[in-house]
């Protein structure tokens, strides 16, 4: 039997880094604010001090900051006419759980999309030809433009405190930054990391083949720094226990760092922990929502009034959330009708290990985000005439770690195991390192998620089924981009070089980025999309799914987390500016 | 709460009080000015229960003698202080004489508010008797036999307790004298930062200097400069009382509640003339210093290994710390106090800074009692006590592991 | 959910402090509610259980025999150091296989469990203790009828190599057990124990970090980056310390 709580004005589905930003701006207007989120509480001297946080088999083998598959999980299968089968247990991707969400344990990728990227199928249209894309490809401009998102980037940065070196300032190319990125109107708030020998390597060697390396934008910050909400972050120590890990010393920007502590200030905001929404409930018209349901854990059933919902939880899940709620019309991959769960994309990664001569490269002295990149290969930087492919990536030296249960390399041929393996691995851990390409991932219409017929969580709610393979565009694309590397690779002299490039099927117990994006894509034309320019539901104005990766309407180049933050701000200026002064759709 | 404490303040009492003829609900300067004052005395920090009205009593404290809770002090007739005369309300601060001249113990700072002004007190009853009546009747006395009998502290008064008011020193600027005025009357600074005598009266020979209550060392605020205020400017004290922090360190335990209720809502004014008054004291060393332990002392290894291991990543290997994040520990006087109470507990239990508008941040320092033997946290700490230039008497392991265990009682 | 089980009382207060309320639901619910500040409990620390040496805990005598015996051949001692029995890969693996990771607490084990393509991921649903106790039984069947009713630490280390091989490839049949399946997982359990944190059992004075030289639980290395080419200086530490911690006169 739910029990009815007292009315909000607004209620934030999920406490990661979207719900926390809009939780602040919200509360800071001052509205009434619950936030519900499905895991604990987390704090980083309660929960990743620098005492035990640096403890590779608990977090990084054990998973133990990740969502438990027995709490929730997805079912999977690469194409449509297979059964999907549960994932029992995360490899693949790993969805976060907890307050700060994905923010706790992300490495501090920080890149903005190209320019390009915004209006990537006309502007690939126009640059190839009408036919250029192949028919099942259903990528789509995005319902805004690089001008339009460059304030909000640079605000999400600002929150952060970012480390980098600006490429860009105000049109003006800069030296030592990424001459391909799109101009910011400001530096990045930190100066770029410092780099270890290995980074070093492979820029000298990315110059003389004729590329242009530059820093990885940074959110493990190079020095101490107090962000415009008045919170202090710390400098990096280049722990290498960055990625699956919380911070234990303030310095990689999370909600927990950079934004909980001015949130929890406002008395009119609160958190509700340990509580999964499991609905989102609608008037008898179908068109306004009127708060949520959600579930404590001992099983009690709740409903929070509000004026307001906020979609705020992990990418898949949200997606979930609407087709449980019943809102916008779920995509039928056979018919190719309707729109919650198209356009599902991934990432497209690969590596080039190498074996190095006579170094000693200290790999456990990596932050999540250090690195030497170039970005010659990403987006249309490049041009596509004949390669028999659309898309690109940056790459580079971006090592986070080499803790050694997962990190000990050895030359090829070496037994797993036994008194050769042992020697192999003492004399080739310091000498060895790993470079990698990050390429976009198109969408396309066999690749989405819906609701799995058979399979059920712990609540009988049937669990979000994924269908995804790459498809040849992305397998011919990641070919490319691991040559280009390898041809880099090979210039910094190494003793052994092995070209990993992605091969197909997609396989879901192979770890290589939690980019999982679409599903409630934000578009102009409510066809093909389920949000608007302004992230709001067009089937229900007063829900909004406020910038998760599931706004995407495909993927591209680079890590989500800039984006997402951007557009996160976006929507809270689209409700305080726009929504809050006149309730309705806003087009 | 705070939502309750505006909800509380803009509630005028429409029925004046029966019994209290003199607090005019219409005199709203001397309400105001009487609110402030409730600030600077921090009437709150005991009067208010967390979770409860305002100032409805209700909050056990424990003193080293045994519990006391605070009374009601809302106007409720039957259960606050509804009924008491201004003369009783003025002897209850000035004199430690409660209702029906019933004694009240030091708890109650009436060693210190004695030196505040008649108006100042009666403008404190006049915003008391503006809130919202509470009836919520306190048992205030749990202290053990024979200490709860009141009649005792007629003897303990006679020892340690002069009664009257501030009287101004005219060799000093009026700044002076109001910085004196705060921090020796409402404020009562001393009633934590006053070493106590075994009695629990105030060592007014070493006023200032430091003391221990509750399980936590109130450091040296004279002008010590290995461990009072010596080495710190006046600007950067100013900074400390406003927000809670400088480049030294950051407020915690009960110093996060005062920071919080009274010192970080103080006027800029009143924080410069307390910061005028304390750094008057100049710059000396009271006592010799100490003959640093050598580096390469066993414990000293020990400490400078564990160091490097659990502390460095934040507080650096030079002991610099980070302003407003990490305590500086070179140099700093909560290193070098004599009593290392509170650097023992807070390395046992951890703490969390305190969190004000301008530095919101309130980061917090882990726990390390599951971590630290009583020999490792008594090595680093002497190792930190007694590095970059610091100097300090060593730290037993037999007094942490006291620590440990009358922490474990008390959480 | 934690991976390692505290038999000491849990430090993590469930008392309010005025920023956190429990609130309570039907059957004592802990949905946490947090408004005004950030929620602090004095020495709230959730720190790994120490493993301390003592009697199996899961394996059998004879199941122990067979593990110390394995580990040590897939972790030989050496002229680079110790092997897996003597850096305590054995007792790692028995305390995992006690706690929640033997049980596959946390997984999704609901049915219908059908076998699916590689990419889909394990659907068995026995949990990793289950394997083990499968497993060790029919290797240990196969070493007896193999070698005359012989034991697997009673072979020569070259039978030990030989019979683990077979196992790695599958070219050895064991009965209703995926030969190369549990190789690779008594594989992989073994390197955990020899690279993971010490206080799990394994990785005995840090011997598997000291092989390939990482520092272990270290957390600040900003004077170093950029010292390249240079070898770092410090031991390896664990968390609960090295042995420099302890004062020495």
């Amino acid at each position: 039997m739910a029990r009815k709580l007292p009315p909000k004005d607004v209620v934030i589905i999920g406490l990661g880094w979207t719900g926390s930003i809009l939780g602040y701006e919200l509360a800071k207007a001052g509205l009434d604010v619950v936030a519900i989120e499905r895991g604990p509480w987390r704090d980083t001297a309660s929960d990743f001090p620098p005492a035990y946080a640096q403890d590779e088999l608990r977090y990084a083998i054990r998973l133990d900051l990740f969502l438990r598959p027995e709490q929730q999980t997805l079912t999977f299968r690469n194409k449509m006419n297979e059964t999907a089968l549960p994932i029992r247990s995360f490899s693949g991707f790993l969805p976060g759980n907890g307050v700060g969400g994905a923010g706790v344990h992300w490495n501090g990728q920080t890149w903005r999309f190209l320019p390009t990227d915004f209006n990537i199928r006309s502007h690939l249209e126009q640059r190839y030809g009408a036919d250029a894309l192949p028919a099942d490809m259903t990528i789509q401009d995005w319902p805004l433009s690089y001008d339009e998102i460059e304030p909000y980037y640079d605000r999400f940065e600002k929150l952060c405190g970012t480390s980098g070196k600006a490429g860009n300032l105000k049109g003006v190319k800069q030296p030592g930054g990424n001459p391909f990125e799109g101009w910011r109107s400001a530096e990045y708030p930190t100066p770029p990391l410092k780099q270890g020998l290995g980074a070093t390597l492979f820029a000298e060697a990315a110059r003389k083949t004729g590329h242009m390396p530059f820093p990885q934008p940074a959110s493990n910050l190079s020095e101490a720094y107090t962000n415009p909400l008045g919170v202090k972050l710390g400098q990096c120590t280049y722990c290498g226990f960055c990625e699956r890990f919380g911070c234990g010393n303030y310095s990689k920007a999370s909600p927990q760092t950079s934004v909980l502590p001015a949130l929890l200030r406002f008395p009119n905001f609160s958190a509700q922990t340990e509580s999964e929404v499991t609905k989102i409930n609608l008037d008898s018209t179908g068109k306004r929502a009127t708060g949520v349901s959600y579930v404590d854990s001992s099983g009690q059933e709740w409903e929070q009034p509000a004026d307001l919902v906020l979609v705020c939880a992990f990418s898949f899940f949200n997606v979930r959330l609407l087709l449980l709620s019943g809102i916008g019309k779920p995509y039928d991959a056979q018919t190719g009708q309707g729109v919650v769960g198209r356009n599902y994309a991934y990432q497209t990664t690969s590596s080039v290990d190498l074996i190095l001569k006579d170094k000693i490269l200290n790999p456990f002295i990596a932050t999540g985000a250090h690195g030497m990149i170039i970005d010659d290969y990403n987006g249309d930087n490049f041009d596509h005439t004949g390669l028999g492919f659309f898309g690109g990536g940056y790459m580079g030296f971006g090592q986070t770690n080499a803790r050694p249960i997962e990190t000990r390399p050895v030359p090829k041929g070496t037994p797993k195991w036994g008194a050769q393996w042992k020697k192999a691995t003492a004399e080739t851990y310091q000498r060895a390192c790993s470079l990698a390409t990050h390429g976009s991932s198109y969408s396309y219409k066999d690749c989405y998620l819906d609701l799995d017929p058979t399979y059920k969580d712990r609540l009988g709610r049937p669990l979000m089924r994924m269908t995804f393979d790459f498809h040849d565009n992305e397998l011919k694309m990641s070919a490319f981009l691991t040559d280009r590397l390898a041809e880099i690779g090979k210039a910094m002299d190494p003793a052994e070089i092995t070209a990993h490039p992605r091969q197909g099927p997609y396989n879901s117990t192979i770890y290589q980025t939690t980019h999982n994006t679409g599903g409630t894509v934000m578009g102009t034309d409510p066809s093909t999309s389920v949000l608007n320019r302004y992230c709001q539901s067009w089937d229900v104005h007063n829900v909004f799914v406020p910038g998760g990766a599931s706004v995407f309407p495909q993927n591209h180049g680079y890590n989500p987390t800039d984006t997402v933050g951007a557009l996160a701000y976006w929507t809270a200026d689209a409700i305080l500016q726009r929504y809050l002064r006149n309730p309705g759709p806003l087009g | 709460m705070r939502r309750i404490f505006a909800a509380a303040l803009l509630l005028v009492s429409p029925v004046a009080s029966a019994g209290s003829a003199s607090a005019d609900s219409q005199d709203f300067d001397r309400i105001e000015r009487g609110r402030y004052l409730a600030v600077l005395a921090d009437c709150g920090a005991c009067h208010s229960k967390p979770g409860g009205q305002p100032f409805a009593g209700g909050l056990a404290l424990r003193t080293p003698f045994g519990i006391l809770v605070a009374p009601n002090i809302t106007p409720d007739p039957e259960t606050g202080i509804g009924n008491m005369t201004d003369a009783e309300f003025l002897a209850s601060l000035h004199d430690g004489r409660g209702r029906n001249g019933r004694r009240l113990y030091p708890a109650m700072p009436y060693p210190a508010y004695t030196k505040m002004s008649d108006d100042d007190v009666l403008a404190i009853r006049a915003y008391l008797a503006t809130l919202a009546p509470v009836s919520n009747a306190v048992v205030t006395n749990r202290l053990p036999f024979p200490l709860n009998i009141r009649l005792a502290m007629v003897f303990w008064n006679k020892l340690n307790f002069t009664p009257g008011r501030y009287q101004a020193d005219a060799r000093k600027s009026a700044e002076w004298n109001r910085g004196a005025y705060i921090v020796e009357g409402p404020a009562h600074c001393g009633t934590c930062h006053t070493p106590k005598n075994f009695l629990g009266g105030d060592n007014n020979d070493h006023a200032l200097a430091g003391g221990t209550l509750q399980g936590w060392f109130a450091p040296d605020i004279t002008g010590d400069v290995r461990k009072g205020l010596g080495g710190w400017s006046k600007d950067e004290l100013v900074q400390y009382l406003k927000t809670g922090a400088n480049k030294w360190t950051l407020a915690t335990g009960p110093m996060a509640e005062a920071v919080t209720h009274s010192t970080s809502r103080m006027t800029d004014r009143d924080i410069s003339d307390i910061a005028s008054y304390l750094k008057d004291d100049g710059a000396h060393d009271a006592s010799p210093r100490p003959t640093p332990v050598e580096a390469g002392d066993g414990v000293m290894r020990a400490g400078q290994a564990i160091y490097r291991d659990n502390c460095a990543a934040c507080h650096r290997d030079a002991g610099t710390g980070e302003a407003d994040l990490f305590p500086l520990l070179a140099g700093s006087a909560q290193v070098q106090s004599d009593d290392p109470t509170t650097l023992v507990r807070v390395v046992l239990q951890g703490t969390r800074a305190v969190s004000t508008l301008a530095r919101p941040t309130a980061p917090a320092m882990p726990a390390f009692d599951w971590r630290l033997t009583d020999a490792q946290v008594a090595a680093v700490l002497t190792y930190i006590r007694n590095s970059w230039g610091n100097a300090a008497a060593p730290v037993a392991a037999s007094a942490v592991a006291t620590q440990r265990t009358s922490l474990a009682k008390t959480p | 959910m934690r991976t390692a089980s505290s038999s000491t009382i849990t430090r993590r207060s469930l008392l309010a402090s005025s920023a956190a309320l429990l609130v309570a639901g039907a059957g004592g619910a802990r949905a946490r509610c947090i408004s005004g500040g950030m929620p602090w409990d004095p020495g709230a620390a959730d720190p790994p259980h120490l493993v301390r040496p003592g009697p199996w805990m899961f394996f059998t005598l004879d199941e122990a025999g067979l593990i110390e015996a394995a580990v040590d051949r897939l972790i030989p001692s050496d002229a680079h150091g110790p092997g897996g029995k003597q850096a305590g890969c054995a007792v790692f693996i028995d305390r995992q296989l006690a706690g929640p990771y033997g049980r596959a607490a946390g997984l999704y084990m609901k049915p219908p469990f059908m076998p699916g393509a590689a990419t889909q991921g394990y659907q068995m649903p026995d949990a990793p203790a289950a394997r083990y106790r499968a497993g060790l039984k029919a290797l240990a069947d196969y070493i007896a009828a193999t070698f005359s009713g012989k034991s697997f630490a009673e072979l020569a280390p070259d039978d030990q190599d030989r019979v683990l091989a077979g196992l790695e490839s599958g070219s050895i049949a064991l009965k209703d057990v995926k030969a190369a399946e549990f190789f690779a997982l008594l594989l992989q359990n073994t390197q955990e124990g020899f690279f993971a944190d010490p206080i799990y059992g394994g990785n005995r004075e840090m011997a598997g970090w000291k092989l390939v030289g990482f520092p272990g639980a270290r957390y600040d290395y900003r004077d170093w980056v950029e010292r390249h080419n240079e070898v770092y200086p410090l031991p390896p530490v664990g968390i609960m310390g090295r042995s420099d911690w302890t004062v020495r006169e």
